[in-house]
């Protein structure tokens, strides 16, 4: 069984279909990315994933399930969902919300065991977050917010991570470490799907790379090849240009 | 981000909540059994504040019967103060609002002008009690749907607009109050008048026995949602993807903050600013971590409320001023303060 499947699927959002006809497959160990222009749809086509939105036509199953048929706990063992936006109402502690990534797992009163602890030490060292723990949410940097709520989504231990936009706002070295991450997710055996601008880092780490222009999967494939394509210049509206450096890495940059 | 949290960074553990609570629960007691024993005395030599002795528990005395006259209206201020504290935390939790509370969302104005209208049509002299509470209740309900849906931009409840549409209930329904006093008989009209003061001088056990089952069973759901109140102050969406049923919560905690504040409301009238002060000082000192701060504001405001009742009673001698408005006198600096730190932080502007 796939890890994400989506079949034919339209999300209407106020006006008009922001979201078209989109099919596809997400299997285990495959990391995603997501490019398009802003206002393309990518949001709206992750949310839609993670139930977050209802499709007008056409479905979503994430590991077999409806999203939005499941109970929230049940989905939430199985995908985790990183948003763009992450405004927090009351200054937790940093520990305190990667934590929050355990609700789904947790009873009763749902203060941290073991497992709990353990779960929130190792994500927060994956996003090297781990010596900000007692650290309030709101002292922190825009880049170390961000890694913050990336542990969280971490901590939820899912099999499928949707992530929008990880990288906003991270310095070079903190974002190739979380797309080293994800991949590293991967490999494990889950599945990722990363909506992301930055392009070297979905060249460099992504297996499959989807084009979304005007709310359609306009190409798919490998992310050299769909960089490349006659489909990304026009939706962009200027080419992209893959090399490689000197020492093999790939990079991509506006030509 | 809201203002005014310093508290420990740190996670809460079952000890901190153990301490926690057994502290506030102790301080609450001690008041509570302090209450009835402090008042005013009179005698020949004029007024004097005096507390009163072990001789009071003595059947027959005099002072036993005054005892017993407080008694009530202590028990009275616990039930109101730990129900508008508990709704007051759970609804700023629930909304991502720190200015939300019963007074500012207009559910007060509502509930007074349900039960002025219960008043004035009869209802209380039909049913008794039961007819005020209920109409108290429905009056809550009503006006907290309204003002949700009012305030509501898309998925977003800003601060702002949640807090003009609360204003602008309050004042159609004070204003509506008005015109239903203005026509009401002489009987009527006093007895309004007294109870809208949120005046505790009318409470009787009889009264405390109706409220004490709803607001008992509205703190128990309340604090069954502590996990679900941390989750949502991350926003609705990262609620969801964590677990949380967001649809179930919002409905469950509306609904039973609702119940508190018309059950509450019914015992005094109303009694503002303890559901928005006391939850913001306990979020500065314990931290924002609902499962702590919703039973220990629930415990902060029943012992604020027997306070300012106590302070009711014998602050001007021979004069029992209104409780309600002693807390208001005393709440609302603090809410001034809050909305400029807030204008500060440019976060009243901002999205919900």
């Amino acid at each position: 069984m796939p890890h994400v499947q989506l079949h034919d699927l339209t999300v209407a959002l106020g006006g008009g279909d922001v979201v078209s006809e989109v099919t596809a497959t997400v299997r285990a160990g495959e990391l995603v990315v997501i490019v398009g222009p802003n206002g393309a749809g990518k949001t709206t086509l992750l949310r839609a994933i993670a139930g977050l939105v209802a499709p007008r036509t056409g479905s979503v199953r994430v590991l077999g399930r409806d999203p939005l048929r499941a109970s929230r706990r049940l989905i939430a063992h199985e995908l985790a969902y990183l948003p763009q936006h992450y405004e927090l109402a009351y200054p937790f502690a940093v520990e305190e919300i990667v934590l929050l990534g355990r609700y789904a797992r947790q009873r009763g009163l749902g203060l941290a065991g073991a497992d709990d602890l353990a779960a929130a030490r190792e994500a927060m060292a994956a996003c090297d977050v781990a010596h900000l723990a007692t650290r309030r949410f709101d002292e922190l940097s825009g880049g170390e917010a961000r890694r913050v709520i990336i542990a969280q989504a971490l901590c939820q231990g899912a099999r499928c991570l949707l992530v929008d936009e990880p990288t906003a706002g991270l310095d070079p070295a903190h974002a190739r470490a979380i797309f080293a991450m994800l991949r590293a997710r991967c490999d494990a055996g889950d599945a990722v799907i990363a909506v992301t601008h930055d392009l070297d880092l979905a060249l460099r780490h992504g297996h499959a790379m989807w084009l979304i222009a005007g709310g359609r999967l306009a190409a798919r494939g490998a992310p050299a090849e769909v960089l490349g394509a006659a489909a990304t210049r026009d939706a962009f509206g200027l080419a992209i240009h893959v090399g490689a450096l000197p020492s093999g890495a790939a990079f991509a940059v506006p030509a | 981000m809201s203002g005014f949290v310093t508290g420990a960074a740190r996670r809460l553990t079952l000890r901190q909540l153990i301490v926690t609570l057994a502290a506030c629960a102790a301080i609450t007691l001690v008041c509570a059994a302090l209450a009835p024993l402090i008042g005013i005395v009179v005698d020949r030599g004029g007024w004097r504040l005096a507390v009163m002795g072990p001789a009071a528990l003595r059947p027959g005395s005099l002072d036993h019967d005054i005892l017993w006259v407080r008694v009530p209206r202590m028990l009275g201020a616990l039930l109101v103060g730990a129900a508008l504290g508990g709704a007051g935390c759970a609804l700023q939790a629930l909304l991502r609002n720190p200015l939300a509370e019963p007074f500012t969302l207009g559910i007060s104005s509502g509930a007074s002008l349900a039960a002025v209208l219960a008043i004035r049509f009869g209802l209380e002299r039909a049913f008794g009690f039961a007819g005020l509470g209920g109409a108290a209740l429905v009056g809550a309900a009503g006006t907290l749907l309204v003002v949700w849906r009012l305030a509501r931009i898309g998925k977003h409840l800003p601060p702002a607009t949640l807090v003009l549409a609360g204003i602008a209930m309050s004042t159609f329904c004070s204003s509506a109050q008005m015109l239903i006093q203005s026509t009401s008989d002489f009987v009527e009209l006093n007895h309004m008048v007294q109870w809208m003061f949120g005046s505790m001088e009318t409470v009787r056990l009889v009264t405390v026995g109706y409220a004490a089952l709803p607001i008992a069973a509205g703190l128990l759901v309340l604090l069954a949602y502590g996990r679900e109140l941390n989750a949502l102050a991350a926003g609705p969406e990262v609620a969801a993807s964590l677990g949380v049923a967001v649809g179930r919560t919002q409905t469950a905690v509306f609904a039973t903050a609702s119940l508190l504040v018309g059950a509450a409301i019914a015992v005094t009238g109303p009694i503002g600013f303890i559901g928005l002060i006391v939850p913001h000082a306990l979020r500065a000192v314990l931290g924002p971590d609902h499962r702590l701060i919703v039973p220990a504001a629930m415990f902060g405001g029943a012992t604020v409320l027997v306070v300012c009742d106590t302070l009711a009673r014998t602050v001007v001698p021979l004069h029992h001023l209104p409780t309600g408005a002693i807390t208001a006198v005393l709440g609302v600096p603090p809410f001034l303060a809050i909305l400029v730190h807030q204008k500060r932080r440019a976060a009243l502007w901002g999205r919900g």
